[in-house]
């Protein structure tokens, strides 16, 4: 884990139109290992837009994503990333077990075993349950889950802790800790404010454009 | 090899999901056999004309069978996100994308060699030609699957993309359409069939080895 | 692309600016037009009245002097978005997304009216206005990806997105456009094994050739100004809220 000490990721002059509407201009952000950003702004001022091009599932229009001091196409980047977007990600007819299984195939094994990522997201006993059995929040720990049995420093979590009660959010805001101190690097978009003191965190506040 | 291992976890994923989804699956099939069906009640019980008809009615039945399936291909995987996790994936998306193919050959594809002799049946097509039909079957239905796919790819993120996939994807089953029914037909006649056998053997190592491509561009242009 | 020499990607750059483009192309469409107008006279002139009637099938035949350059154009408009589709992809060149999606529509009209004037040509020729001939009916698959092209482009909603997937279309079309040609063919000879093609002699006439040529270049000029045309009003579309088109505006107003 000697690299992962020293990961960081900088975003350089990126900017991104969206329907010929610029949402977001020469946008300059570091991240270190051990720190995490939150972005926060309006509904429509680019947050997801923003993840999803940190995340190389969107283009941006211009600027540059850096990874450890490397450009992110000749780095290490795209293995070092994991995202859990609005949606699930998750096969609703398959079983708990059977999705994280099929996550550790296309993934890279990491820290914990399936049956330990499962303990730390109170899923422990759900393995066989299909996936659309589970409520809205265990869904969502569920996806979550995918993070901790991959191998992965920086977590891209757009909107983690929807659908999901107060001690759904406390369990959330203590996985990110736990990963952020084992010099991990997360950032996400909450509506939800985040109370985690001893938390390294930054803030970027995206304004819409008009 | 992990790769590998991803390659195959993508086609026991999507087989078991089918078999979850069993009911369906059997649509398309159920499909390409009422067409075929329709033909005679269509033109007319006349033994010589429709064992005349046969190749191409069997041909064009399991083309739009085909293009009928093809739409679950992408579909449920972009609406519950598991398309961006194998997006993400660090593995090689044109093997995944390939495994994702493969898996849907094998649930929509291979039953029409099933039923194939049924069809022979109806349409009273030679028994000679039997085993040019299932020839001809198992090297076009890949091809079918792997040319439809990129379709479905520059499709998949529109809400309404049925009728557009059908007007992308049928110019360019036209080459298969023309050999294979060629090759039932010259089988019915007695015809050698070599060439034409060939011919698709040989679009279907070309469809093999370029299509996949294409059709991850196709699938990152779609979840942009 | 590091494998490109800097002055090189330099000027590709500038002319691909789009208010530069859009200058360049308002300054040589006056001249290309002129040269338009000239094949043509020169062509319809040669083709129509100078070129000898043909023993066999009279003046009939002079619907050649549209339907042969036409039916070129088709492939080759074709051709070239599979080209500006290669330069969209690797480059992300916004003009060459501008060119093939103005490329479509001209190329499908292309396409259609070789359709046309064959099917024309074949009443006299074959007595009956629509024959299976290989020609025609890859020209007739040939349409179906063209109107594949705009309806997908049409479809999705985002432009930059649209482009893409019709960059993408166009190559694989363009892969397949030989492999449908040649299985037409195959297909025609097995099912219609004799059909009458003047097209298959080369021995025609220089008189008949020479026209011909005419118009097959006036053609590639009727194109080249439709193009930049559609380009234009494509390029103003795209970039509606830009500055340099605002000031553009504002010159004219």
């Amino acid at each position: 884990m000697e690299n992962v000490q020293h990961a960081t990721l900088e975003v350089r002059d990126l900017s991104c139109f969206r329907d010929e509407r610029l949402l977001f201009s020469a946008l300059n952000f570091e991240v270190e290992a051990g720190q995490s950003l939150l972005l926060e702004g309006a509904n429509g001022s680019g947050k997801t837009t923003l993840l999803r091009i940190l995340c190389g599932l969107r283009e941006a229009d211009s600027g540059r994503i850096i990874w450890c001091g490397q450009p992110a196409e000749a780095s290490n980047y795209y293995r070092d990333m994991a995202y859990v977007g609005h949606a699930d990600g998750t096969k609703k007819e398959l079983t708990v077990l059977e999705n994280l299984k099929f996550a550790l195939a296309l993934g890279v094994p990491g820290k914990y075993q399936i049956d330990q990522a499962l303990d730390k997201v109170k899923l422990a006993g759900f393995d066989d349950n299909p996936v659309h059995t589970l409520s809205a929040g265990q869904k969502r720990r569920l996806s979550l889950a995918r993070l901790l049995i991959t191998q992965n420093v920086l977590w891209i979590l757009d909107e983690p802790f929807t659908s999901l009660d107060k001690q759904g959010i406390a369990l959330i805001e203590s996985l990110i800790t736990d990963h952020i101190s084992h010099g991990g690097m997360a950032v996400l978009t909450s509506h939800h404010d985040l109370r985690m003191a001893d938390l390294n965190l930054k803030r970027i506040h995206l304004q819409a454009c008009h | 090899m992990p790769l590998i291992r991803a390659f195959l976890a993508i086609i026991r994923r999507d087989l078991l999901l089918a078999f979850r989804r069993r009911a369906e699956m059997a649509n398309p099939l159920f499909f390409f056999v009422l067409v075929v069906t329709l033909f005679p009640l269509a033109i007319g019980a006349q033994p010589n004309l429709l064992q005349a008809m046969a190749p191409g009615v069997i041909w064009v039945s399991a083309l739009l069978a085909t293009l009928l399936s093809l739409d679950s291909l992408f579909r449920s995987d972009f609406e519950d996100g598991s398309l961006e996790q194998m997006l993400l994936s660090p593995h090689a998306l044109s093997v995944l994308v390939l495994g994702k193919i493969v898996a849907h050959w094998l649930v929509s594809g291979l039953p029409l060699l099933l039923v194939a002799p049924l069809l022979a049946l109806f349409l009273g097509l030679p028994e000679q030609a039997m085993g040019t039909l299932w020839l001809t079957l198992i090297l076009a239905t890949p091809l079918l699957s792997l040319i439809g796919a990129i379709g479905v790819a520059l499709t998949v993120g529109l809400r309404r993309g049925g009728m557009l996939l059908s007007l992308l994807v049928l110019p360019l089953y036209v080459p298969v359409l023309i050999f294979a029914s060629g090759a039932v037909d010259r089988a019915a006649g007695g015809l050698p069939v070599g060439a034409q056998l060939n011919i698709l053997l040989a679009m279907l190592l070309a469809a093999l080895a370029l299509a996949p491509l294409p059709t991850s561009i196709a699938l990152k242009m779609s979840v942009n | 692309m590091s494998w490109i020499p800097a002055p090189v990607s330099r000027f590709f750059h500038r002319t691909s600016s789009p208010p530069h483009f859009y200058a360049l192309a308002d300054r040589f469409i006056p001249w290309l037009t002129a040269i338009f107008l000239l094949l043509l006279g020169a062509g319809l002139y040669g083709g129509l009245y100078l070129a000898p009637t043909d023993y066999q099938q009279g003046d009939s035949y002079r619907i050649i002097y549209i339907h042969v350059p036409a039916a070129w154009m088709s492939l080759f408009v074709y051709v070239m978005m599979a080209i500006m589709g290669g330069i969209a992809l690797v480059w992300r060149m916004k003009l060459a997304e501008v060119m093939l999606i103005s490329s479509a529509p001209i190329g499908a009209g292309f396409t259609f009216v070789a359709l046309v004037t064959g099917s024309l040509w074949g009443k006299p020729m074959w007595g009956t206005w629509w024959v299976w001939d290989a020609r025609l009916t890859s020209e007739l698959i040939l349409l179906f990806l063209y109107l594949g092209v705009i309806s997908l482009y049409g479809a999705i909603e985002d432009k930059r997105s649209a482009a893409r997937a019709v960059s993408i279309l166009a190559l694989v079309g363009v892969v397949n456009i030989p492999i449908i040609h040649y299985s037409v063919e195959w297909w025609n000879t097995l099912h219609q094994p004799a059909t009458v093609s003047k097209l298959d002699k080369p021995s025609i006439h220089i008189t008949m050739l020479v026209p011909l040529l005419l118009m097959a270049i006036a053609f590639k000029f009727y194109y080249l100004i439709a193009v930049l045309q559609a380009a234009k009003l494509e390029l103003l579309k795209r970039e509606t809220s830009s500055q340099w088109v605002k000031n553009m505006l504002e010159k004219q107003a």
